[in-house]
């Protein structure tokens, strides 16, 4: 267990006025700590949101709390749909849900280690071109300008894209394309999804996927670059 | 206009709330709605506080919608429903309407024009609110933003799209009438009947639903399986069932308000009522209810359940049982399932998961959960979903085991009955 548990235990314990947790818990007490609260999330997240061997459940450890915290907006109003999380956010509240999201967010276990691509290297290459370069011609800009040079996303809500398995990558850009996976207007990834083919997305998933985990896996403070066109869920 | 503000006004310090509302409805529909102000803010703010005792939010407002716009759908067996916009909007809301047409439907089930409203709005239990908390949940409702918004078209299937068919329901399950007080009760029991049996309509769910989707008055409160979600929701009668006759008041109350007990914790269908309704109810009027609850729970000793499979599958189901459990579940309900109270329920003694319906501990174990986060409970503890960790066989023994250990009196249940709710919805 990583050490910022007490910690981000304690921020929250002055924020909600909970006791912190204390060491003498009377026997059968619930441990007043995130990581008990969560444990409903980690069954399919992984202890500390480091993902499980199941390809289409995402990690959401070190992830911007911006950005977890608008998905668990949207998975508790059913705008963005999978039906076991739908069910489970129902009736939290959204302060809670921040803590859930910050608490995800400040986790820090390794990234998984990387599985040999399952597709050529010409697939390979096309991704690596449409995430750094994009494509003009087709309206396709280079992933890298909203994601981060190093791809690891920014403050508040950009997410990094490393990490994530081919599987998950494909079925959230189809899920953009066809309408399921939705986020705040102008949702600029309908738009990137909407220009990429079924050649395209294999391609930029399984290149992600291919990459190494980076030094630094932060995502870049809340401004260091602009994005190329506006997306609602971090303002320029 | 403005000499009939001030008399308003003038009538409501001096308590006449309810004659001033009259003379609002006496006018013409074009003038009540331009003095869509005129109510005092007390009058506005309590009916406020009893519209959430009623959870009229809760069918009114649509996921992402606008307060009380309607629009919400309704799945029944017989197709779908979508519930009516009730803000001031003159032509798409209830802005024409007065506060004598407004009880008059909460009364009568029926609407402005007449005809005849489906029981999805519970107006069988809405017929026992007062005409003065009617005038005030009316007055709250033409405070709030008018929202143009036409009503969604009911989506039923014939025969049930034509709306004289409701007047069979109502010859079977509706007897219009305000509450009537029983003397012979203490002011607070009465009170808890009178927001049990009226605006809490909690007999909507809490009572056997026949093929109508109706409820009979003769079963009021028994409990009973809700079409379409596929919950239980217990006898509240019976301490067969929710078993709250051995319960405190307390523990009665905390449920209710904060979503968590000693004894309990509330989920599914339940969650929503504490949500959007319970956790906004005044101590007062929690315990009112909790005093109520616990009256009308009658002391039989429970019944011992019937098992749905032979005994020798029974005793296979329990040792594979007790290993889930300790493998998947001791380490929040505890090796003699004493639980954490009240953030881990106990399951050892828990009524609700010895009752002949294993319906909702089913569903618990595929679906897991979180009780409503609550002003009282602001950041609940969850349980883990089990649906993809668990087989059926697996499922079905640590529901028997669960069921049937620490002195519980439940019975085996078998794995086809835990297949069959994989399926249930889950919103
Ligand atoms: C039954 C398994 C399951 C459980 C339990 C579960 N999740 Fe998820 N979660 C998923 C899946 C699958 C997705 C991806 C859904 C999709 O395809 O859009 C997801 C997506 C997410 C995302 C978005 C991740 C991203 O990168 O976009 C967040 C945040 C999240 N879950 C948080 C939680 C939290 C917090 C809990 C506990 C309250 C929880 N989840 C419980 C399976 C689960
Ligand atoms: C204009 C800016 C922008 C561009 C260009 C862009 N993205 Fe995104 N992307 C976003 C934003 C903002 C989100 C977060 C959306 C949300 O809140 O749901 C996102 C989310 C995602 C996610 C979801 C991550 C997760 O954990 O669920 C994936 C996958 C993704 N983008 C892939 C791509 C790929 C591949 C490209 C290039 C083809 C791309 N993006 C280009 C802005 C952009
Ligand atoms: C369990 C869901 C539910 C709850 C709770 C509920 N309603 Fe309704 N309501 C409905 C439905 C469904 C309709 C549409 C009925 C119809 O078309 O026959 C409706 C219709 C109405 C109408 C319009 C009737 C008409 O004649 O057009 C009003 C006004 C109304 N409700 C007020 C309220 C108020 C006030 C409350 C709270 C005290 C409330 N409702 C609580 C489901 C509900
Ligand atoms: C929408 C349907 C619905 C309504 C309305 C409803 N309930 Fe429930 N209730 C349920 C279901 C389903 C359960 C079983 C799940 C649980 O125990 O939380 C339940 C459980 C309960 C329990 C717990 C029993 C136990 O043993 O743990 C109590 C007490 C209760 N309800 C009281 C009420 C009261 C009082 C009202 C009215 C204010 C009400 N309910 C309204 C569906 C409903
Ligand atoms: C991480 C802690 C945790 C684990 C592990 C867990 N539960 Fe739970 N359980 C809870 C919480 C919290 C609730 C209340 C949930 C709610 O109200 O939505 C609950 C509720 C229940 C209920 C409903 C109790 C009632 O009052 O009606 C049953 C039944 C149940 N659990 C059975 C199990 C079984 C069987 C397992 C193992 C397969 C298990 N639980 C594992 C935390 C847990």
């Amino acid at each position: 267990m990583s050490k910022q548990i007490p910690i981000a235990v304690a921020v929250w314990s002055l924020l909600t006025l909970i006791p912190a947790p204390s060491q003498a818990n009377p026997p059968n007490s619930a441990p007043d700590t995130m990581e008990a609260r969560v444990q409903a999330c980690t069954i399919c997240h992984g202890d500390e949101g480091k993902g499980t061997n199941d390809v289409y459940f995402p990690r959401l450890a070190g992830k911007p709390a911006g950005y977890l915290y608008n998905q668990l907006l949207a998975f508790r109003t059913g705008r963005r749909h999978y039906p076991p999380m739908n069910y489970l956010l129902e009736f939290l509240p959204e302060p809670y849900l921040k803590a859930m999201a910050e608490y995800f967010a400040e986790q820090h276990p390794p990234l998984p280690a990387i599985a040999p691509p399952e597709v050529s290297q010409g697939v390979l290459a096309h991704g690596q071109g449409l995430v750094t370069h994009g494509d003009a011609a087709r309206s396709i800009p280079a992933c890298a300008s909203c994601h981060g040079a190093s791809l690891t996303g920014m403050e508040p809500a950009i997410p990094g894209l490393l990490g994530l398995r081919p599987a998950y990558v494909s079925a959230q850009l189809g899920a953009w394309r066809y309408g399921t996976r939705t986020a705040k207007a102008p949702d600029c990834m309908q738009v990137v999804a909407g220009h990429l083919t079924e050649d395209d997305v294999k391609a930029v998933a399984a290149w992600l996927s291919s990459l190494p985990a980076p030094a630094n896996a932060s995502p870049a403070p809340k401004g260091t670059y602009t994005l190329p066109f506006d997306c609602g869920s971090q303002p320029n | 206009m403005l000499k009939v503000k001030i008399l308003v006004g003038l009538l409501a310090l001096a308590g006449a709330v309810p004659i001033a509302l009259v003379v609002v409805s006496k006018q013409t529909a074009a003038q009540a709605q331009e003095q869509k102000s005129v109510a005092p803010a007390s009058t506005i703010s309590k009916g406020e506080y009893l519209a959430r005792a009623g959870d009229c939010i809760a069918c009114h407002t649509a996921p992402e919608g606008k307060l009380f716009a309607g629009g919400r759908a309704m799945p029944t067996p017989f197709g779908t429903l979508y519930t009516s916009n009730i803000t001031p909007d003159p032509e798409t809301g209830i802005g024409r309407w007065t506060a004598e047409e407004f009880y008059g439907m909460m009364h009568t089930g029926r609407s402005r024009d007449g005809g005849l409203i489906y029981p999805a709005m519970p107006f069988a239990s809405y017929t026992k609110v007062t005409r003065e908390d009617s005038d005030a949940i009316y007055a709250y409702l033409k405070s709030v933003e008018p929202v143009k918004q036409l009503n969604r078209p009911h989506d039923l299937s014939f025969p049930y799209n034509n709306r004289s068919l409701i007047l069979g329901w109502r010859t079977l399950f509706f007897s219009e009438g305000e509450y009537q007080p029983d003397p012979s009760k203490s002011a607070e029991w009465n009170r808890g009947a009178y927001l049990v049996e009226g605006l809490g309509h909690c007999g909507m769910c809490h009572t056997p639903i026949n093929a109508l989707g109706g409820n009979s008055q003769s079963d009021a409160f028994k409990g009973g399986l809700i079409p379409m979600q596929n919950w239980y929701a217990p006898s509240l009668t019976s301490n067969k069932e929710a078993g709250l006759g051995d319960w405190t008041i307390e523990d009665i109350s905390d449920l209710l308000r904060t979503g968590v007990s000693k004894r309990g914790a509330v989920y599914g269908p339940m969650a929503e009522v504490t949500y959007n309704s319970l956790q906004y109810l005044s101590d007062e009027d929690t315990r009112a209810m909790a005093v109520y609850l616990k009256g009308i729970a009658q002391d039989a000793a429970p019944d011992v359940a019937q098992p749905s499979v032979p005994p020798s599958e029974g005793s296979l189901l329990m040792s594979l049982g007790k290993t889930v459990y300790d493998q998947r579940c001791d380490s929040c309900h505890g090796a003699q399932g004493e639980g954490a109270p009240p953030h881990y329920p106990p399951l050892a003694g828990n009524q609700s998961i010895q009752m002949q319906s294993a319906v909702n501990a089913i569903r618990m174990v595929l679906n897991g959960g979180y009780p409503p986060g609550t002003a009282g409970n602001p950041m609940p503890y969850g349980m883990p979903p089990f649906a993809g960790v668990l087989s059926d066989n697996e499922v079905a023994a640590v529901v028997t085991y669960i069921r049937t250990s620490w002195g519980n009196r439940g019975a085996a249940i078998s794995a086809s009955e835990a297949n069959q709710l994989r399926s249930a919805q889950l919103n």
